[in-house]
């Protein structure tokens, strides 16, 4: 299935925006595009091999977190899965400037 | 983009900046304007869904170009990085626009590149902002 790489983690894959991965369930395509692109692993996971808390990971445009069997949510050939860093902030406990 | 962090006050407003990254250049071609999703603190804080994300990826992706980065507002407080959008930044190599909206009004805007290997090393550089 496809896998859409973010633009902030394509360097890590070759410069590839979309790659095609095997796999039966979403665990399987992430450890397969990670040892195709072993420099994506760190990003993707934290050390405990958890995917890290603000990487989020959609099975189409279904968040895996809310799904019943998460990582393993088994796959079609036809799914599109993305993974999708976090985007947020905001002006609290501001306290540095441009540089 | 500085008119939607003007209508969105008091409250924080948020997009997505699509276009083309070329060396250290990151040139602009379009801006998505997005919901806030923190509702529960708008007025400092703000997020923006995944599912719009994905959308506006896919738009980029139609129009041959990328996602080069992101903006929001901080109303009544300074275009400056905060601890928490550090903190909160996770898409290394990108930029991240700040545009500070005085009582109503944006005033000065800054850019902010996303630099570092990791997220465990990774740090804002200022970074010169051209309109065309």
């Amino acid at each position: 299935m496809k896998v859409i790489i973010p633009s902030a983690l394509k360097q890590y894959a070759e410069n590839q925006a979309s790659v095609e991965v095997s796999g039966a369930t979403v665990a399987e395509v992430l450890a397969g595009l990670t040892a195709r692109y072993p420099d994506l692993r760190k990003h993707i996971f934290s050390d405990d091999g958890r995917v890290r808390a603000f990487v989020n990971i959609y099975v189409n445009q279904d968040d895996i977190r809310h799904l019943d069997k998460r990582e393993g949510t088994p796959l079609q050939s036809s799914d599109v899965i993305s993974i999708i860093p976090s985007i947020a902030g905001g002006s609290s406990r501001a306290f540095e400037g441009p540089r | 983009m500085r008119g939607h962090c003007e209508r969105a006050y008091p409250h924080e407003a948020c997009g997505v900046l699509l276009g083309a990254a070329v060396a250290e250049v990151r040139e602009v071609k379009a801006v998505v304007a997005c919901e806030n999703a923190r509702t529960d603190a708008p007025h400092n804080r703000y997020g923006i869904a995944p599912q719009e994300l994905i959308a506006a990826q896919k738009h980029a992706r139609d129009a041959g170009w990328e996602i080069v980065g992101f903006y929001h507002s901080h109303p009544d407080f300074p275009a400056r990085w905060s601890a928490t959008d550090l903190a909160e930044a996770h898409w290394l190599g990108c930029s991240y626009v700040i545009v500070s909206v005085m009582q109503g009004r944006a005033s000065a805007t800054n850019a902010f590149w996303l630099r570092g290997a990791s997220e465990e090393e990774k740090f804002f550089a200022g970074e010169v902002v051209e309109a065309f």
